[in-house]
């Protein structure tokens, strides 16, 4: 695999995905040695520029590429000149200038980041652009998911509740699909855009389908600019996990992920969080495998002379 | 392309190694690392020739790609594999084993990946084939077979359980 950028999974085939996968697993095996940092990309500047706030994907990518030796810089966008009227473009030809090898991007805006990877010889990663997609995340879902069942085709995974404004729900939805795992949407009909996956409006009605995973996904407040549902409580107890659907699940031995960060009381209930088939810690510390793995099989083309 | 070693000639290296090894070590522990690939597949058979002598003796592998120093020459990143080092580093003797030593690199690469694991009390280097042409001062104390070379030669080790046959080859450029 020799890609510049990794912008989402749709334009990768089951193969990269695979080989992706697979070389997760040896960087994973770092993190038990009491030295967990690597040398391969001694030298390379990282640079991360997050025009939305995250603090966990921005964690997770900063500890990658310092695992794996490179140099990062965390370019600040609301305390920066972007805040003083300064187009993507213009700042991108500023980032130019100071040479750096990756960069890191996230963007409200759908195909941001694919816009900056034309426009400069750096290896660009897409941490998330708008509703669009989010790769990263799906690969270390998959990362996850294997974890738990190596053989993966056939298994079958809900993705229950703000569909509609997840660039998640996309991105690992398209990699699950690719690598055989059956997906099923669940949520409020407002927020469940009709795509080639069952589609349920009903919790209890797509438990029926027999999940092995239920994947929650965290409500956007921020991304909704309507009401798409009427309140916290409402949609805890019609489409959130509550202490009596974690016993059903935990009868039929279901796992639980989710992407993080999560509201609780919300899509979950505190209870999920010490249930024995929760991943979603297991999902953090995948990230961190996952991206030094997509890091370590980009090729940027930058030319030093 | 001339075959210079063929499978009975390997077994005796591989004894050779075992003998040497054994004439510095005695039959106190020692640690085999053998680094990917073919390495691995070197170390193991030493480990046999070791075991029936006797000694004390666990098998580890490196994988060394993330120590390389030329990925910038690289078309694509090389494709990583686990390393397997399941006993303390810290104070074990320590001898790394690979098939083939030619510049001396990958030597400089495994040391930078072992010393991450830990503060081995000794190391040792044992390749089953020493061609020349070395780069920096990395020498091998325990050595199968010397052959002569010309630095644009390639040699091409095959191993029974890597490759299906035990053969080296060298080919003219």
């Amino acid at each position: 695999m020799s890609h510049k950028d990794f912008l989402d999974i749709v334009s990768l085939d089951k193969e990269e995905i695979i080989h992706l996968l697979d070389q997760a697993v040896p960087f994973k095996e770092l993190f038990t040695r009491s030295v967990k940092k690597v040398p391969a990309l001694k030298g390379k500047t990282v640079l991360m520029l997050f025009y939305e706030p995250s603090t966990r994907t921005l964690s997770s990518f900063e500890v990658a590429a310092k695992r794996l030796s490179a140099d990062v810089t965390i370019f600040d966008v609301p305390s920066s000149s972007v805040t003083k009227g300064e187009s993507v473009r213009d700042t991108i030809d500023t980032l130019q200038a100071m040479r750096a090898d990756y960069i890191v991007v996230r963007h409200r805006l759908a195909g941001q980041a694919a816009a900056i990877a034309r426009q400069t010889g750096a290896s660009v990663i897409n941490a998330g652009d708008g509703a669009h997609a989010h790769p990263t995340q799906a690969l270390l879902d998959a990362f996850t998911l294997r974890e738990v069942f190596p053989k993966m085709e056939g298994r079958r995974v809900l993705i229950a509740g703000d569909i509609l404004h997840s660039r998640v729900a996309r991105s690992t939805s398209t990699m699950f699909d690719k690598l055989g795992v059956e997906v099923a949407f669940c949520g409020p009909g407002s927020l469940v855009p009709k795509t080639k996956f069952p589609r349920f409006t009903d919790f209890d009605e797509a438990m029926k389908w027999g999940p092995d995973v239920v994947y929650l996904l965290r409500v956007q407040k921020e991304r909704q600019d309507a009401a798409f549902y009427p309140s916290d409580r409402e949609y805890h107890s019609v489409y959130g996990i509550t202490d009596e659907r974690l016993k059903r699940l935990s009868d039929a031995g279901v796992y639980i992920m989710h992407p993080g960060p999560i509201n609780r009381g919300v899509e979950l209930c505190d209870a999920v969080l010490d249930y024995e088939r929760c991943l979603i810690s297991q999902q953090v510390e995948n990230g961190i495998a996952a991206r030094m793995a997509v890091l370590f099989a980009l090729k940027p083309q930058i030319k030093n002379s | 392309m001339s075959l210079v070693m063929d499978p009975s000639a390997i077994e005796s290296a591989i004894g050779r190694l075992g003998d040497l090894i054994y004439g510095e070590y005695g039959e106190g522990a020692v640690h085999l690392v053998g680094i990917r690939s073919r390495g691995d597949e070197v170390a193991e058979r030493v480990f046999e020739v070791l075991r029936k002598k006797g000694v004390e003796v666990r098998l580890g592998v490196l994988d060394i790609s993330l120590y390389r120093d030329d990925y910038e020459h690289l078309s694509s990143n090389p494709t990583l594999q686990s390393s397997a080092i399941d006993f303390p580093v810290d104070d074990a003797r320590v001898v790394l084993v690979d098939d083939v030593i030619f510049t001396g690199r990958t030597i400089r690469a495994a040391l930078d990946a072992l010393f991450d694991y830990g503060r081995p009390a000794r190391v040792d280097l044992a390749v089953l084939v020493d061609r020349g042409h070395r780069e920096i001062p990395v020498e091998p104390r325990f050595v199968g077979e010397r052959l002569e070379t010309e630095r644009m030669d390639r040699v091409d080790v095959s191993l029974e359980k890597t490759d299906g046959k035990d053969s080296v080859e060298i080919i003219k450029n």
